[in-house]
């Protein structure tokens, strides 16, 4: 579903990401661990084209996202924190203005079903801009699978949401990613979640994928009793070279 | 180019206006007050004239024709300023949507909004002051067809400078067709200007309306020369505000500064 090879993004001072590569595969969900400033984001904003890589190729189901932008963006779709849908528009505009976006057929019928399908149907016509964070949340992804995409991408999409509402929205994505044909990359700080809904993490530190394995497996292979010791060692002190992933 | 995409744009725009009085309020308000206001204005020179001249034409016809021109660039870029306003940049240009197809959501807007606000201006214009629009015949074709094309070549370079300059560059924006407007004769004829100014005119497609109006109404024939010339700059420049606009995104793209764009980190 994704491909991503030596990607990379300079700027004049700093080197944000440096020669990442890994896959999501079909019906995986596979997480993206760091600290803060560790690349995430900028690798994430690059899978969205809203970024342009210094060197590297990314391939969205396939598709070169530099030579086809516009095909290979249509294939994918994401939800993040720090991006909300306009609050200015009510639950089903938005829904209606993002559906003729990616130019989904019978859009009227798709909307319904993804209001129905995210206990929506009564916040319809409320703005969004008025609803609970949770709502907010709820709204982000149904218009994030508007496009039954192939790729999805969460940004820390459970960081404003309350332990219950985070459990419901962790179900949601997993059976997307069972039921579903889509691969999904999620990136979180929450360790607790990792584990409970990644099948494979990456933790990337200072612009470098340094690990990547079954975050169940991950710790124990590593001498850390859990996967959020493991992420504070590394956070800290980036692994030696023993440690590091094999190219 | 894909029609549904377009439609969005369109679309969205829509949901706005409808919900909202503040942003159906400005679509005929501001024209109408300056209708009224320069009407008024007209009729007390007319008077003052007794008769002599008729200024209801050549200056209540201007003021008509230059809020049409100022309609059209707002429309485009106050509807690049809506997702600005709603930052919404990371979700809207995370979709398959092109340049070319947002350009034209935001043009076809443009287009909706300003004919609301032309309908308002001649039916008060016409019906409460008397202004012999049609009189100018087919030549308005032209004219109108010159505003509307640089209004939207103007609007795209506002809306690329906003994109490339951050939020806070809106106030660069609203004031730019009051900055043109002493160069290209809305009032006036060219040869009042001195000559450095006229160079300026010359370059801007309205002038070329604008004096053409003024022949028309004195009875002349517009120099079709004159106008080919207007409708040719105003064809360049709509390539070249669109060119401008793309550039800008590309580079927005290269640098980060679409994906950190409230931040305002000009450079």
């Amino acid at each position: 579903m994704l491909s991503v090879r030596d990607l990379r993004k300079s700027y004049p001072q700093v080197v944000a990401v440096e020669r990442v590569s890994f896959e999501v595969r079909r019906r995986e969900v596979a997480g993206l661990l760091g600290p803060n400033g560790a690349g995430k984001t900028t690798t994430i904003n690059m899978i969205l084209g809203l970024l342009s890589p210094t060197a590297g190729c990314i391939r969205i189901a396939g598709i070169d996202l530099a030579r086809e932008r516009a095909r290979a963006l249509g294939q994918a779709n994401f939800s993040a924190v720090y991006a909300s849908l306009p609050g200015n528009l009510s639950v089903r505009q938005n829904l209606m203005f993002f559906g003729l976006v990616y130019a989904i057929p019978r859009l009227a019928e798709r909307v319904r079903e993804l209001l129905a399908e995210f206990d929506l149907e009564h916040l319809q016509d409320a703005k969004c801009g008025v609803l609970s964070s949770g709502e907010q949340t709820r709204v982000a992804l149904a218009k994030a699978v508007l496009n039954r995409p192939q790729l999805l991408l969460l940004d820390e999409p459970t960081a404003s949401l309350d332990p219950s509402a985070a459990q419901t929205f962790r179900s949601r994505i997993r059976r997307l990613a069972t039921e579903g044909d889509c691969g999904i990359l999620w990136t979180s700080h929450n360790m607790y979640e990792v584990e409970a809904v990644c099948d494979r993490v990456l933790f990337l530190s200072h612009g470098r994928i340094l690990l990547e394995g079954d975050p169940r497996r991950l710790p124990s292979e590593h001498g850390a009793p859990t996967l959020e010791e493991l992420f504070i060692r590394l956070a800290r002190e980036p692994l030696d070279e023993s440690l590091e992933r094999a190219p | 180019m894909r029609a549904r995409p377009v439609a969005g744009i369109l679309l969205r725009q829509f949901y706005l206006i409808r919900g909202s009085p503040v942003r159906a309020l400005p679509m005929f308000a501001w024209v109408a007050i300056d209708i009224v206001m320069w009407g008024f204005i007209t009729r007390y020179l007319n008077s003052m004239s007794a008769g002599r001249f008729n200024y209801v034409p050549s200056l209540l016809g201007a003021v008509l024709l230059w809020d049409f021109f100022t309609r059209i660039m707002q429309g485009v870029s106050t509807a690049f300023l809506e997702d600005v306003w709603s930052r919404n940049f990371l979700n809207l240009f995370a979709t398959p949507l092109t340049t070319p197809e947002y350009l034209t959501g935001l043009v076809l807007t443009s287009i909706g909004t300003s004919a609301v606000g032309l309908a308002v201006m001649l039916a008060l214009a016409t019906a409460v002051f008397g202004l012999p629009f049609f009189s100018m015949g087919l030549m308005l074709i032209p004219f109108l067809l010159v505003l509307f094309t640089f209004g939207i070549a103007l609007g795209i370079l506002a809306s690329g400078l906003v994109l490339r300059l951050g939020p806070a560059s809106e106030w660069l924006v609203w004031p730019m067709p009051a900055l043109l407007s002493p160069f290209v004769g809305v009032f006036y004829p060219l040869a009042t200007l001195p000559h450095w100014m006229q160079d300026i005119g010359h370059l801007l497609p309205p002038s070329y309306v604008f004096e053409g109006m003024r022949a028309v109404l004195a009875g002349h024939a517009a120099a079709a020369q004159n106008l080919a010339i207007g409708a040719s700059l105003a064809v360049l420049d709509i390539m070249l505000a669109g060119y401008f606009f793309t550039r800008v995104f590309r580079y927005a793209v290269r640098t980060g500064l679409l994906a950190r764009y409230s931040a305002e980190s000009v450079s």
